[in-house]
């Protein structure tokens, strides 16, 4: 438990260096995706969210298993902190059939639906009323289920967003809208591509609450969201929280990076989540700075074996081609 | 002559354009320093400024939407929708407003305005980045559609797009993109829309194929000439409006046909073209039914192999091709 600091809901000492490990596992993951990218070995493409660790593993940290969530075409991580196994994501990123998705989906469609997740969606904007329609499904059938649906601060400039918060907020939806503002969409920046400073201001047009929460920092995230939780839960409705955040690399596989500075992305990198995060536990000692890193090598490793996994797995066969079209 | 890329060529048209014509402006996402998602208007920016190429919102429906009202009150909008599966976000804007304003408003009003978007498989982007769906847009009268396969078609369709007072979707291809044509004039040129192109002749067997397509057609035509078939390759280059007349003169001449696209078969603009041949004079010199090829109707898959089992290759083009002759 930690002292310094009130996190809610308390975790034991070994759920708190589990989640540590998680967000090491999910830029390990991503490290290791780019490292395939750069040369050649994954084909189409694929987003990484190196630098977002925190505002994955946080949300769904607070949720019940049973809970749900929608992702983003920047999903592996959303999908590893919902309970995925990166074997299977990892055979999926190589088109193998042993992958989440048979080999069909890719990078951007992983879905984990006996666990939660209701995939990564290609759209932009897509996996929000997807969000609100399973929110209204656990109302409708009283099931006590809360729904996170994670997009992007580009997709706030979606229809598709703006219709879903005034859809679940006139219904009392029970699902929380997670605004990760990495500051850009593929190159639009935020400051120019919205006229207001916070997304979540947003919320105050649809009646409900907005928060803003620093997506480098794991207790305020996970702080806000229990508390938001906690709101649809109690049947008062939806919340739309926005957590500042930014990616660390180019939006996909080729990317100049010419809407942004060296010196804007250093800043960042600064405030690794991850690291803060790490510090915090070791300076609570509930981890030595050795048992942290013996950590993060496991991590490291089972990054690696998810790719011997994937290697090792079979290509499907083209019978399965016209497969699962209809159920 | 100049070889110039499909990219380049369509850079260079609009770029031509906006020089001339202070009407003609860009509007997209990430088409400003990024110079769009598969570069094709990199360093526009650069040479027009933001007010003429804007950057916009993730925001398809709005986009296209305030590119029609321009375009209503006197401007000349070319849209990039950054991936073609995305123009189903836009479609209310395309399909119930530009296509109608002019028929509904009793003939006052045009909507001059280009719709450039990549469709296509092929790269691995899988379900919802690899869709064909002009059939969609070429079934809503009062749109136009053109579909370039090469980088000459491109510059050329591209000019006649801008400069028609009519909304036009122009599909481009992202397997396309990197190929070059040897005879790109500097100079602008128009190709008018509805002019088929045959792009290569021949006395036995007629293919009619779009954009990526017409390579898999010529490749498989360079084969099967190799064992004695002769076949013809026509680009009908747009689809609304039809070049019906150079597709009839070819059947009557070689009374065979097959028709490709790389889009989904069932419902496909093929099953249009087919029609229209069996509806025409044609039809009594057919000496074997009009051969349809056309993607498997299953989304696009990510495996390679899958996503290459689903759409015809020019070996489906070869067998189709014997298929009308009879022949192994
Ligand atoms: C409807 C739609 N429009 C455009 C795109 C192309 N695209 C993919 S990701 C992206 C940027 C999304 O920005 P944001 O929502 O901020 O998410 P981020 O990539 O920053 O995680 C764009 C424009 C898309 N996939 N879907
Ligand atoms: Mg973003």
């Amino acid at each position: 438990m930690l002292n310094s600091v009130q996190l809610y809901p308390e975790k034991s000492n070994d759920e708190l260096l589990s989640l540590l490990k998680e967000m090491w596992t999910i830029r390990f993951f991503d490290e290791k995706v780019d490292e395939f990218f750069a040369k050649g070995m994954i084909h189409g493409t694929t987003h990484l969210c190196v630098g977002q660790e925190v505002t994955a593993t946080g949300p769904c940290a607070v949720i019940k298993e049973e809970d749900k969530i929608t992702s983003t075409h920047r999903g592996h991580g959303h999908c590893i902190a919902k309970g995925a196994d990166i074997n299977r994501m990892m055979a999926e990123l190589f088109g193998r059939s042993t992958g989440y998705c048979k080999g069909k989906g890719g990078s951007m469609h992983i879905a984990d639906v006996e666990k939660g997740n209701l995939g990564a969606n290609g759209i932009v904007g897509g996996g929000i009323p997807l969000a609100t329609g399973a929110a209204l499904t656990s109302k409708m059938k009283q099931k006590d289920e809360v729904i996170l649906s994670y997009f992007g601060d580009g997709a706030a400039n979606e229809g598709s967003f703006h219709e879903s918060l005034n859809i679940a907020s006139i219904w009392n939806l029970p699902v929380i809208f997670i605004c990760e503002n990495n500051q850009y969409g593929m190159s639009g920046s935020v400051k120019e591509m919205v006229n207001i400073e916070h997304i979540a201001d947003r919320a105050t047009a649809y009646g409900i609450p907005g928060k803003v929460v620093d997506g480098n920092d794991l207790i305020e995230v996970m702080n806000e969201t229990h508390e938001a939780v906690k709101h649809a839960r109690d049947g008062k409705g939806p919340v739309l929280i926005e957590a500042k955040t930014y990616r660390w690399k180019g939006h996909s596989k080729s990317d100049a990076r010419k809407y942004r500075t060296r010196e804007e992305e250093q800043a960042w990198k600064e405030a690794d989540g991850i690291k803060r995060f790490r510090d915090l536990l070791i300076s609570e000692e509930i981890v030595t700075e050795e048992a942290a890193d013996n950590l993060r090598k496991e991590a490291k490793q089972e990054v690696e074996d998810a790719v011997k996994y994937a290697e090792d797995s079979p290509e499907p066969s083209i019978d399965t081609l016209m497969e699962d079209v209809y159920a | 002559m100049r070889e110039l890329t499909y990219v380049e060529a369509l850079r260079e048209m609009m770029s031509q354009e906006m020089r001339e014509n202070e009407n003609v402006f860009l509007m997209g996402e990430d088409i400003g320093v990024y110079g769009g998602a598969f570069g094709v208007t990199r360093g526009m920016i650069e040479e027009f400024g933001p007010e003429r190429v804007r950057n916009t919102p993730i925001s398809e429906a709005g986009i296209t939407g305030s590119a029609i009202g321009s375009a209503l009150t006197g401007m000349q909008p070319i849209v990039e929708l950054q991936f073609s599966d995305f123009i189903t976000i836009a479609m209310d804007q395309l399909a119930n407003q530009a296509a109608k304003l002019r028929y509904m408003y009793g003939g006052k009003g045009n909507v001059p305005m280009v719709l450039r978007t990549p469709a296509g498989s092929g790269t691995g982007a899988a379900a919802q980045h690899s869709q064909s769906l002009e059939a969609w847009v070429a079934h809503i009268p009062g749109l136009k559609v053109v579909q370039p396969s090469t980088a000459y078609d491109a510059k050329g369709l591209l000019k006649a797009a801008i400069d028609d007072p009519n909304p036009v979707i122009f599909y481009e291809h992202k397997l396309l993109y990197k190929t070059s044509s040897e005879d790109v004039p500097e100079e602008p040129y128009s190709i008018p829309l509805g002019q088929a192109d045959v792009k290569r002749e021949g006395e036995d067997v007629t293919i009619i194929a779009t954009t990526v397509m017409v390579h898999r057609a010529l490749e498989a035509a360079k084969s099967l000439a190799e064992e004695g078939i002769s076949v013809e390759v026509i680009d009908p280059r747009s689809i609304v409006p039809l070049d019906e007349e150079t597709i009839i003169q070819s059947v009557i001449k070689t009374n065979r046909v097959v028709v490709a696209h790389e889009a989904v078969k069932r419902g496909g603009y093929g099953g249009e073209i087919a029609s229209m041949i069996t509806e025409s004079e044609a039809f009594d010199f057919l000496d074997a039914p009009v051969k349809r090829l056309g993607a498997s109707p299953v989304p696009v898959p990510y495996n390679p192999e899958l996503e290459k089992a689903m759409t015809p290759q020019t070996e489906d083009l070869i067998r189709a091709v014997k298929d009308t002759l009879n022949r192994e």
